[in-house]
Parts: structure tokens; C-alpha cells; sequence
């Protein structure tokens, strides 16, 4: 029952993308669109990745710092780990599992509701293309906008953790050397690559689980709950078979 | 003018319209009259494509709507206006946007052209001065004339009303009901209503078809209705003390 109930839900997800990828009817309603979506879903995520990132920079170079480092360990490791995990992990991955929280539940009550109140059913009518219309820009606006913010959020991490060597838990010489030692340009690239996968499904699932709603309020609610429980779980699915094929 | 030629529709194994056959024709007032549940909100939605038929035909000036391809339903969508029981209007857009909206999709006038028309049918509609409030600002009633406004922006051929009156008091269903009726005239549209509002049955029922557990039981205009035969008809017609008291008074 499971696997029917999941293939039938695939199958409809893929009709909808089907619908969703179709050449805009008109180009200059699909940029004004997109750019409403790059503002709601991208601009006003900046405040959130910055605090959020900022935080746990400080916080991953305090912990290192005060529990991992020890006398046969060079000083740097302290910001070597800081950047790596930041970069390798933080700012895709789990940046992006926090974003499918706030985005993923925005885009599927914002369809949802404009399911149940019909407005879906007035764009049908017009003869609109209901699901190109209202998908396709908040997934073109999403993965336009996630791989700004995951590097928005490496420097925000970068700032915390300098944050916490102005306070004195460890000095700015050890953590800068940390920071630089052994780069290598690609992570930054890993990350971004990885991010703009996951907006797409944080994207289209949440679109997916909106779009599909019958009832009423409570449906749009639970529609919500749903997207963002499927696109975090199939964000990690996703970070399990790309970063080994990325690294 | 629309016509319906023997239209079935089911729900798996459940038979919700059976063999309906009418005529909708132009420039008049068509209404659909029954109680809830009978069929008349599924009848509708076949009619506008928001469902599919399990048989029968629905014939739009003579094309065949059922049989059409993708590309030419979409076409003639853009022939239809369609008022719906919540209006719909679209909560992130201004009353001039929701107007503007059929518009800016369909129409290649210049913007300037574009607002000069959307505002014409928020004047037609008497909503002239509302232009910048948003959907959630205004009453129902105004909701339902920006509906009106919105579904007569692209000079539709057909228009179609999901209980237009629905949650409004009588003096302003009165208001909608004049609006409706004198633009179907004016603008010579095949119009649509589905109601169970008698108020407006009684005003502008120019042709009702009563729908009653998901067959044609009747059809006529506003002056026949009163003096049908037909039982099933006249316990709906006259439920209510108000238009049974009338009745006595004709007789």
C-alpha cells in the first residue's frame, strides 16, 4: 500500500513539473513573478541565514576550541574546522533544511490557500497555465537566490567565529591561519552545486504538497506540515548521494 | 449560446448528473436552480471544464467543448468570464491588479490602454475610487462586483456565476443580480447563474433549469415557475412561508 501510495504521489508530482516546465505565456507577467518570488522567498531570507549562520560559527569555533583542541594539535585547527564544517556542511545542507522550514511551509500555505479559495479554479478558467504560472517562478526565484545565501551564510559563520576570538576564546592570528590553511576553491563550489539542488526540491515538493490540497484550512495546515517533512528528509537522501559524487 | 446534449457525470460508482439536456442561449439570463447536493455546482464545473464529463456533449456556439484539444480549450477559455461563489480574487493583488489581471496575460494593448479598460469595468461595476485597496479591505458585496469587473475586462462571450449572491444580504444580491442581468443584455454574453437564491430566480430568471438529484426536472422562465405543476419543483420553489404566501396572493 506504502509503494502504491508513493509511486501514484511521484506520479503526480512529475504531471505537475510536466505542467510547470511549459514556455510562459507572457514573459513580462513571469518576470514580475519572479522577481516577487526572488524578494519573498530569497531577500527576505538574508536576516534568518545571517543570524542563524553567524551563531553557529561562533558556536562550532568555541566548541573546538574549548573541547576538541589539545597540545599535540596545531593551533589552526581550531579555524580549519570551523571553515570546513561551515562550508562543507552548514551552509548547504543544514542551511537549507532550515530554509525548507521557513520557505517550504510559505510556498505550500501560500498555494494551498490559493487552492481552497479557488483562486487556482479563477486561473484555470482564464485559461492561465495554473501550475507554470505559479511554480515555475518560486522555483526559478529559489535556486537563483539559495546559492547567494549559502555564501552569505559562509561569512556569516566566518564573522561568528571571529566574533568569538574578539571575546578571547581564541586568537584572530591561530583563527585566521585556520581559516586559510589548505582552501581548496571547489567546496565553495560543492556547497553552491548542492544548494541549488536542494531549492529545487524545497521548491517544487512544497509546491507540490500546496498545489494538491482538497478541503480547507486545516488541509492547507497539514499540506504545509507535509512539504516540509518530505523535502527535509528527501534533502538528506540528496546530501547522502551528492556529496560523495561532488567530493 | 451553449447547449448540453445528454451529460453524465460519476464519481467512481456514484451517478451525480444523469442525462442532462438543455439550452443556454445569448443575451439572456440562464439560471440553475436546485437544492444543495443535486448537482447544479458539478453541472457548472463541466460546463467551464473544471471537471470532465463521463459522457455527453457541451457545445459552445456549436463547438464541441468535450472533444476539443488542449490548445483549443484553452482558446476558448479565453471567451469565458466566471464569477465564483468567494469571488477569488487574487489577495496579493490590488482591486486594479485583479482587474488588470486578463488582461496583462491576454491582451496586447499597452499598459496605459490596459488601466484605461480596467478601470472602465470597475466604473461599470460602480467601484470607481477603489482602485489601490486590496481584496481583504473591501466588503463581499464589493469583492463580488471586482469578480464581476475582472470576469467582463476581456469582453467575454460567456460569463458564469457560482452563487454569486452567497453570504450577501438581499439588498445587495439585488444590486449584483441588476449588475449581472444588465450586462448580459448589454454586452449580448451568454450568462450562467447557479443559484438558490429565489430573490434572484424571481428577478432575472429569464431561463431556469431545475436540477433535481442530478436530472433536468424542469425548465422555463420566471413567470411559468409560478404557476408549474411540477411537485418537486414546488416544494423547492415554495419552501419558504414568503413565497408561498405570494403564490396564494396570485391565485
Amino acid at each position: 500500500m506504502f509503494i502504491v501510495n508513493f509511486l501514484s504521489a511521484f506520479g503526480r508530482y512529475l504531471m505537475l513539473m510536466g505542467r510547470t516546465f511549459s514556455l510562459p505565456e507572457r514573459w513580462r507577467m513571469f518576470w514580475k513573478q519572479y522577481v516577487k518570488e526572488l524578494t519573498q522567498l530569497g531577500v527576505d531570507s538574508i536576516g534568518i541565514v545571517l543570524l542563524i549562520s553567524f551563531f553557529i560559527g561562533a558556536v562550532i569555533c568555541i566548541q573546538i576550541k574549548l573541547n576538541i583542541a589539545s597540545p599535540w594539535m596545531p593551533n589552526f585547527t581550531t579555524g580549519y574546522t570551523t571553515r570546513e564544517i561551515m562550508v562543507l556542511e552548514f551552509s548547504s545542507s543544514i542551511m537549507c533544511l532550515i530554509l525548507s522550514g521557513k520557505v517550504g511551509s510559505n510556498i505550500a500555505s501560500e498555494i494551498g490557500t490559493m487552492r481552497v479559495t479557488q483562486q487556482i479554479d479563477a486561473l484555470e478558467i482564464m485559461g492561465v497555465n495554473s501550475a507554470s504560472f505559479l511554480i515555475l517562478p518560486k522555483i526559478m526565484g529559489l535556486m537563483t537566490m539559495i546559492p547567494c545565501l549559502v555564501v552569505f551564510s559562509m561569512a556569516a559563520g566566518f564573522v561568528g567565529a571571529y566574533a568569538s576570538a574578539i571575546v578571547g576564546i581564541v586568537s584572530v592570528d591561530d583563527l585566521t591561519i585556520g581559516l586559510q590553511h589548505d582552501f581548496r576553491q571547489w567546496f565553495i563550489w560543492m556547497s553552491m552545486i548542492k544548494s541549488f539542488v536542494f531549492a529545487f526540491i524545497i521548491a517544487s515538493v512544497s509546491s507540490f504538497y500546496g498545489y494538491t490540497v482538497e478541503g480547507g484550512s486545516f488541509d492547507v495546515g497539514k499540506a504545509s506540515t507535509d512539504a516540509v517533512v518530505r523535502s527535509s528528509m528527501l534533502i538528506l537522501f540528496a546530501d547522502i548521494f551528492l556529496t560523495p559524487l561532488l567530493s | 449560446m451553449i447547449e448540453i446534449k445528454h451529460l453524465y457525470k460519476s464519481f467512481e460508482d456514484r451517478d451525480v448528473l444523469k442525462d442532462i439536456n438543455a439550452v443556454f442561449e445569448e443575451g439572456k439570463t440562464n439560471l440553475i436552480i436546485g437544492q444543495s447536493g443535486s448537482g447544479k455546482t458539478v453541472l457548472m464545473k463541466n460546463i467551464v471544464g473544471l471537471f470532465e464529463p463521463t459522457r455527453g456533449e457541451i457545445l459552445y456556439d456549436g463547438r464541441d467543448f468535450v472533444r476539443m484539444t488542449k490548445r483549443e480549450k484553452v482558446l476558448i477559455r479565453r471567451e469565458m468570464g466566471m464569477i465564483f461563489q468567494s469571488a477569488a480574487l487574487f489577495d496579493s493583488m490590488s482591486v486594479l491588479e485583479n482587474v488588470m489581471f486578463p488582461l496583462d496575460m491576454f491582451s496586447d494593448k499597452n499598459e496605459a490602454d490596459r488601466v484605461r479598460r480596467a478601470k472602465f469595468c470597475l466604473d461599470r461595476v460602480n467601484l470607481a475610487g477603489a482602485e489601490d485597496k486590496f481584496p481583504g479591505e473591501i466588503s463581499g458585496g464589493m469583492q463580488k462586483r471586482v469578480a464581476i469587473a475582472r470576469a467582463i475586462a476581456l469582453n467575454p462571450k460567456y460569463l458564469f456565476c457560482d452563487e454569486p449572491n452567497s453570504g450577501l444580504d438581499p439588498k445587495t444580491s439585488l444590486v449584483i443580480d441588476d449588475l449581472i442581468h444588465s450586462i448580459t443584455e448589454e454586452y449580448k454574453m451568454t450568462t450562467i447563474i447557479n443559484t438558490h437564491d429565489m430573490n434572484s430566480v424571481m428577478g432575472i430568471g429569464e431561463n431556469i433549469i431545475y436540477i433535481c438529484e442530478g436530472r433536468k426536472e424542469w425548465q422555463g422562465n420566471k413567470d411559468q415557475i409560478m404557476t408549474s405543476t411540477n411537485e418537486r419543483l414546488n416544494s423547492f420553489i415554495f419552501a419558504s412561508d414568503l413565497f408561498r404566501k405570494v403564490k396564494e396572493a396570485n391565485s
